[in-house]
């Protein structure tokens, strides 16, 4: 076994053309991901933890483009493969799941023949084993006689259990590596625990890294390994889970951590951020989340902070913890 | 100042801006509106004036050619009227037709769609079976037969003076289930949303609620059928007029000058149906062009093809 | 708490849906006959609790519990199938229009949804403008906009901002706009269905401070809708847990958070995200939640409930009051089986 990452985004860009102006919603973006590890992306919406995802698979369609930055996946670059080399990355390498199961999963076909075909896409076998592997894929996401609802559409099954569908397809080639976006945000709390749990069982059980992107947390730190926190198109914070929880070091991540409700003793006043995250056309120069920040300097209004390790442990973009 | 601040500053110019069809559009559109309702004093004749028309010029060809008069640019036509006058005044005529039949389309199919969308159930299905009904007879069927009707009623010396109501009339009842069915729609999405909600937990009276809160909201397809409406009318206008049963030769529209010239057509007058016919075309393709631009501006879910 | 005169009574609620559609819908061919077959949603059932002044209830559920059709079913959006609405005394489910009016002032709702609650074609200062003429039509023009400007300040939006559309503000503050609608026209009680859930985390601590600072400074009754269990132990009261349009447990908060009596609570309160725990102990639920067309036989939640037993599936269990002010609807409590 080598050291060498499984993914390593570096200096990630991702640029919309607006109105002849080009605006960069993520911007020098860097993680590495070892193999069989969890990462989080937290952010609020228009953060672009979902942008930096598709990036990742090379899906960010127009006006937005990949404008600089590299990524390498099992050691090959990503954004210079061509489109057939990347489709067959994408769909046997890396797989992604989607808030809505339904961005996966075609209206019209029963889920038996989606997955069957997946599974003869990428695997020459024949329609009988194609079969096979798919009720054991079904019965590994735990979806009861998965021979009859092979034969079933997926409006015939619930949210969760389309998601749980998802998530099967999303393993039958065995990847590396999935990126979930929101996989659980429209689904009730009793149902996330259980895709959740199902996602964390199934990365420990067959070793494949997970990219988490989530508005959540809570959720997020019972899942991932580390954490990336993103404001404003940058990682403003990154390290390890338990670290970031326990003690934050950037203070956008200590303000969303004091904003969660159980922060605060009952019925008091909770800690708030003022104000809300800028949009891309109104991202202050200098630090990007100076306009909101209570400590912030004549120095976090000129000069963007580099992501750079703090004595927390963590990495961390800011003028004032140095 | 604010507003036209706000105004300069929104997508919806620079949309606008960016499209040079949208822009020629519209440029041709209040070309030919202006010219229209400023025919009286633009009009080098006045072709309601019998005293200025001398019949010795009449079926004088365009003034480019071998026997055209200067006096005449575009030529005279049978009666010896000026065909630029005339157009311009028939252009007017076409267009307070068009315009008027599409307001009336729209009041009637404003009224029946919103009161069908908001009370729904026996209201609803009770005024869009009369819309159906109205759909499943063509336009040109209820305005022959109401346009006979009438002209037996009334005579044709009295036609005359009611022509323009009545089409206005005609062509407005044939068409109000395009408004209705849309406005309809549109209020069956609205009125779940909670905006609407907020407004009844204020307390506030259906009518209100359907007029100030609702009605607004529905006010985008409505812009964008009305354009295509405008130029059907028109062009619904000049078919009747075309088989005699719209505006009569003494007070032409486009229509009517395009039949009245067809005769000479054969007999090598071309002009007189020529002319008008081009402006008619003109006038329909500016409307199309520009309400198709709408339609895309106001519903980018559609696709672009 | 309950010892107080309540300031809204809800009473035995039942509200059902006819979604069959028309008359050639609802026919169908059966067993060689024609037959009209109705299609009911059965969104709330037999719900009965309280709310006393100045009290924060919170009524939490999964989706398609009820939760909305009962806030709405309180305000009079909804007219209940049977069942009364008492507030202040009075009995206000079935009142005319014109007699429901004075309760719209005293009673208000905010929404879930910043981008849908608010009237895309007015002006704030038309929307916040509006309640007040309408209401009390014979202020005059400067009273109502100063009454409209005290209020922006309040939920923190610049009243220089009045004569803005919606659409040129963020959630958050549409969110704002929409609670000082329902404040302007100086209510004791606010229904509010999920407000916070459309938000942004670092968002939706403002808002819920401000309707926290709100309910202070009026002294307002809150009947609070919501998914977020986190959110609700720590604004409310008491808390109501729904499960298919039924109420299976009412307790004061920390009573539910610390003991969770009814199995389906437990299950609920076990799948809370928490933050900093590494991985998940929540109680496994077998099987999917009905549909309120056909609800099960007695208890609603017995296909699920991992003690169901006999009575279960057969008889609707009672409401019982223990007397710590906790009211439950299961029979294996009952019983003293759990």
């Amino acid at each position: 076994m080598s050291d060498e990452p499984l993914l390593d985004v570096s200096d990630l860009t991702v640029s919309f053309d607006f109105r002849r102006r080009s605006l960069a919603a993520v911007s020098g973006v860097s993680f590495r991901l070892a193999r069989g590890e969890r990462l989080g992306i937290v952010g609020e919406s228009g953060a672009g933890k979902s942008v930096t995802g598709f990036a990742i698979l090379n899906l960010i369609s127009k006006p937005g483009r990949i404008t600089g930055g590299t990524i390498s996946f099992e050691g090959r670059e990503l954004t210079a493969l061509r489109a057939e080399e990347m489709r067959q990355v994408r769909g046997n390498r890396i797989s992604m799941i989607f808030q809505d199961p339904m961005m996966t999963l075609n209206p019209v076909l029963t889920v038996g023949t989606q997955m069957v075909e997946t599974i003869r896409a990428h695997a020459g076998v024949s329609r009988r084993q194609a079969e096979e592997r798919a009720v054991e894929a079904l019965r590994k996401v735990y979806i009861s006689s998965p021979e009859r609802r092979l034969r079933q559409y997926p409006h015939e099954f619930s949210g969760g259990m389309r998601q749980r569908i998802v998530i099967a397809i999303a393993l039958l080639t065995s990847p590396a590596l999935i990126i979930a976006d929101e996989p659980t945000t429209a689904l009730d709390v009793t149902i996330q625990a259980e895709i959740m749990d199902l996602l964390l069982k199934l990365c420990e059980s067959e070793r494949m890294g997970l990219i988490l992107i989530t508005h959540d947390l809570a959720v997020v730190s019972q899942v991932t390994q580390r954490i990336a926190v993103m404001y404003a198109g940058r990682i403003v914070e990154l390290g390890e889970t338990a670290r970031i929880v326990e003690n934050p070091s950037h203070p956008y991540t200590r303000g969303l951590l004091a904003a969660l409700p159980q922060s605060a003793a009952r019925g008091r006043r909770l800690a708030q951020i003022p104000g809300s995250m800028p949009n891309l056309t109104t991202v202050p120069a200098g630090c990007p989340f100076s306009d909101r920040c209570e400590r912030c300097e004549s120095v976090c209004r000129e000069r963007i902070p580099p992501l750079t390790a703090k004595d927390t442990g963590c990495l961390a973009a800011c003028h004032l913890l140095d | 100042m604010n507003a036209l601040k706000r105004f300069k500053d929104c997508y919806f110019l620079y949309s606008f801006l960016r499209d040079p069809l949208a822009v020629g559009s519209l440029a041709v559109l209040v070309v030919l509106t202006v010219a229209a309702f400023a025919a009286p004093l633009i009009a080098p004749h006045n072709p309601y004036d019998p005293a200025t028309i001398d019949i010795f010029d009449a079926s004088t060809p365009p003034a480019w050619t071998p026997e055209g008069s200067e006096k005449f640019l575009l030529g005279t036509d049978a009666q010896g009227r000026d065909i630029l006058s005339t157009m311009l005044y028939g252009m007017r005529v076409s267009l307070i037709i068009g315009f008027g039949a599409t307001i009336l389309q729209a009041f009637i199919g404003i009224i029946v769609g919103l009161s069908a969308g908001y009370f729904g159930r026996r209201l609803d299905a009770l005024l869009m079976r009369l819309a159906d009904v109205q759909l499943s007879f063509s336009t040109y069927m209820v305005a022959i037969f109401l346009g006979a009707v009438f002209q037996t009623a009334f005579g044709m010396a009295n036609y005359e003076t009611f022509a323009v109501p009545f089409l206005i009339l005609v062509l407005g009842l044939a068409e109000w289930p395009q408004f209705a069915r849309t406005v309809r729609a549109s209020v069956m999405a609205e009125k779940k949303k909670e905006y609407v909600e907020a407004a009844r937990v204020i307390g506030l009276g259906s009518r209100r609620i359907m007029w100030r809160h609702i009605l607004p909201n529905t006010l985008t397809p409505v812009m964008v059928i009305s354009t295509v409406q405008v130029a059907n009318c028109i062009m619904g206008e000049a078919a009747l007029s075309f088989i005699g049963l719209g505006m009569p030769i003494t007070r032409p529209s486009l229509g009517s000058l395009i039949k009245a010239g067809f005769e000479f057509f054969l007999s090598g007058q071309w002009w007189i149906t020529f002319f008008p016919g081009a402006l008619l075309v003109l006038l329909i393709v500016a409307i199309n062009l520009f309400g198709d631009w709408l339609r895309d501006f106001l519903n980018p879910k559609l696709y672009k093809g | 708490m309950t010892t107080a005169t309540p300031l809204l009574s809800i009473r035995n609620l039942v509200k059902h849906f006819d979604i069959s559609g028309g008359l050639l819908d609802q026919l169908k061919w059966r067993d060689g006959r024609m037959t009209r077959r109705r299609t009911v949603v059965k969104a709330v059932n037999d719900v009965s609790f309280t709310v006393a002044p100045g009290e924060t209830v919170s009524v939490v559920g999964e989706s398609g519990c009820g939760k909305s059709t009962l806030a709405r079913a309180v305000m009079g959006i909804y007219p209940p199938t049977s069942g009364e609405i008492w507030f202040g005394g009075e009995r206000i489910d079935s009142l005319s229009p014109r007699r429901m009016l004075p309760y719209r002032t005293r009673m208000q709702m905010v929404f879930q949804d910043p981008y849908a609650s608010l009237n895309p074609r007015m002006t704030v200062r038309a929307t916040l403008e509006e309640p007040v003429f309408f209401h009390q039509p014979n202020l005059s023009r400067a009273e109502v906009k100063d009454r409209v400007a005290e209020v922006m300040r309040q939920v923190g939006v610049d009243p220089a901002w009045a004569d803005r559309y919606p659409h040129e503000f963020s959630g958050g503050q549409r969110q704002r706009i929409s609670i000082a609608r329902a404040l302007v026209v100086d209510p004791a009680f606010i229904v509010a269905d999920e407000p916070i859930a459309a938000l942004d985390v670092s968002i939706q601590a403002q808002i819920l401070n401000l309707l926290m600072d709100a309910q202070e400074e009026r002294g307002l009754t809150y009947l609070f809708i919501s998914h977020d269990l986190s959110v609700v132990r720590h604004i409310s009261n008491r808390v109501a847990v729904m499960y298919l349009g039924t109420l299976c447990e009412l307790a004061p908060t920390e009573e539910l958070f610390s003991s969770p009596r009814h199995p389906y609570t437990r299950a609920l309160l076990s799948a809370i995200p928490r933050l900093g725990r590494q991985g998940f102990a929540h109680l496994r639920l077998s099987g999917e939640v009905p549909t309120p067309i056909n609800l099960p036989p007695g208890c609603v939640f017995h296909g699920r409930c991992p003690y169901a037993f006999d009575p279960c599936t057969r008889e609707v269990p009672r409401p019982i009051v223990l007397d710590n002010g906790v009211a439950l609807a299961c029979h294996g409590v009952a019983d003293g089986r759990i």
